[in-house]
């Protein structure tokens, strides 16, 4: 049964990195077909740089990506505090809220905000109301529950009596915040913006109903490409961008390797403390 | 208690761009796209698209099927093995995410093409090319390839939170390993299926995109009807009726789901 286990996970894994194989193949190609070999090239490389169409699209990304997942960690990591904070029946209510996006079909999300800017436009009678900042506005809205979702754990897991302590030692609740509890949730504001970041800068459902022609960001560029014949220095950005992913993948593995290290070191710590108090 | 207040901004963040859209979308759902005045007729629409929501559903379900069929025994494996092999493996399966759908589903476009990389193996074999795109098994292919990484998640994390002392004293009892397996723990690991179900039947049923590249104008989805009234046909008032319905339909399948498990938390991880 394992080696049947086994052999099929390879398999599926095999399966899943088939068209990433296809697609960074199709990046060397002399040609435009990707299921035609005709020979080793590495002009689509030298294209995707000078040609100047995709890369500011790809700068597009990564800024809609940054900001709206920076704003999208502060406003959810205080909205977490603040959850944290509330009695357990509010609490479930805005839990309840905040899995509607979660829940919800992002179609339905996209189509919901773009009629929503479509009628604060008519409200100020602006004739193209889409561009940046709703395109900003729609990703921060998907964002926020990943944070929220990868911070609140992290509080419920703390232990009370650490920010009490420092509150007891004369800390401000402002200084005990961030001084002990910012620390101690570190990892759950990373993950989520780390979670967040990378959920923006692939996102095309929800962009594609709320983008404005000034402002187009390159998963909604290359689903308007692939209406007509696909340009194989597409496949070349693919092939750098997959090669970027995998480095922040692995980061961001060291760093919950790190942060469960850690974690053991302060659990066998604590679990000292607890015996020696026990035998008092 | 003032650390409730730090809150507010969210809420107020939610209430406008969640809440209040979705009021929009019952609103446009419900008025007449010419005179703005109240109307049923949307709705009544809807009608002449019960052939596609169904075919939406059924397809969705089905890929759902197959993900958990599939994604079941490689959450299992990976479950059991060591902390950094876990670690490692469910990169492995989650970085494939990370790149855009888009091209991904462009990329079985490649491989299953009449003049495709596996009608040229198949030919070159000597065979008739192989009908494959433009099918009913390949916008389920797509749908299983995309949105398997959405099974796989849930059912690992349940099944690796299951006490391996539970699975002792089921063995201790006499239990043989099929019995292990179907009383402790498949009973246990329920709520991955049922939140894996979720993740991957309402993206699935709801998708415009991998219906157009893999399919035909006869596997036509729901998404697609909806993206058509935004984008081309121009008729908001039924796009947002189709939404409200699609909408509402989701969170049914959600809820029947999760009439299956007790475990409320877990279902909406």
């Amino acid at each position: 049964m394992r080696t049947f286990n086994k052999v099929f996970t390879i398999l599926v894994l095999v399966f899943l990195y088939i068209p990433m194989i296809v697609l960074a193949v199709a990046s060397f190609n002399n040609g435009t077909d990707p299921a035609v070999w005709q020979g080793f090239t590495l002009t689509n490389y030298g294209e995707l740089f000078r040609d100047g169409v995709l890369l500011p699209l790809l700068a597009n990304s990564f800024i809609v990506a940054v900001i709206s997942s920076l704003l999208a960690t502060a406003l959810g990591t205080m909205a977490a505090l603040g959850i944290h904070a509330m009695g357990p029946r509010m609490k479930r209510t805005v839990m309840g809220v905040t899995n509607i996006p979660l829940t919800n079909p992002e179609i339905v999300t996209g189509v919901s905000l773009a009629l929503l800017f479509a009628f604060v436009g008519t409200l100020l009678k602006v004739s193209n109301v889409l561009g940046f900042v709703t395109l900003l506005i729609a990703h921060i809205t998907f964002n926020l529950p990943y944070v929220i979702l990868s911070v609140t754990p992290k509080l419920s897991q703390m232990d009370p009596d650490l920010r009490e302590a420092a509150l007891d030692l004369g800390c401000t609740p402002a200084q005990a915040f961030f001084k002990v509890v910012i620390h101690e949730i570190m990892p759950g504001i990373v993950s989520g913006a780390l979670m967040s970041f990378t959920m923006s800068l692939d996102d095309f459902v929800i962009s594609y109903f709320v983008y404005g022609p000034n402002f187009v960001t390159l998963p909604v560029e290359i689903y308007n490409y692939t209406k007509k014949p696909l340009q194989p220095k597409i496949y070349a950005l693919f092939t750098l961008l997959f090669l970027a992913i995998l480095l922040v993948m692995v980061l961001m593995n060291l760093l919950e390797a790190k942060d469960d290290r850690q974690q053991s070191v302060a659990r066998r710590a604590f679990g000292g403390l607890r015996k020696e108090r026990a035998e008092e | 208690m003032k650390t409730k207040r730090l809150a507010d901004p969210y809420l107020v963040w939610m209430a406008i761009f969640t809440i209040v859209p979705l009021g929009i979308v019952v609103y446009f759902a419900f008025t007449d796209s010419a005179t703005g005045a109240f109307t049923f007729k949307n709705i009544v629409n809807i009608g002449n698209y019960i052939p596609i929501f169904v075919k939406s559903i059924w397809l969705a379900l089905v890929s759902s099927i197959i993900c958990m069929v599939i994604g079941y025994p490689v959450a299992y494996y990976i479950a059991g093995r060591s902390h950094k092999a876990q670690r490692f493996l469910y990169m492995l399966i989650m970085l494939p995410m990370c790149i855009s759908f888009l091209l991904r589903t462009m990329a079985w476009v490649a491989l299953l093409d009449d003049t495709g990389i596996i009608n040229g193996f198949v030919t070159a074999m000597g065979l008739k090319a192989l009908p494959l795109i433009r099918t009913n098994g390949a916008v389920v292919l797509g749908m299983v390839y995309n949105y398997l990484p959405y099974m796989i998640m849930p059912l690992y994390t349940v099944i690796m939170k299951i006490d391996p002392r539970l699975v002792e004293a089921a063995q201790d009892l006499g239990c043989s390993n099929t019995q292990v397996f179907r009383r402790v723990v498949f009973p246990l690991s329920v709520p991955g299926i049922i939140s894996g179900f979720t993740m991957v039947f309402v993206p699935a049923v709801s998708t415009f995109y991998i219906s157009q590249k893999l399919g035909s104008s006869g596997t036509t989805l729901i998404g697609d009807v909806i993206e058509s009234q935004f984008k081309t046909a121009y008729n908001p008032n039924l796009g947002a009726a189709l939404s409200l319905v699609l909408m509402v339909l989701v969170f049914i399948c959600i809820g029947i789901m999760n009439r299956f498990s007790d475990d409320e938390e877990v279902a909406t991880v």
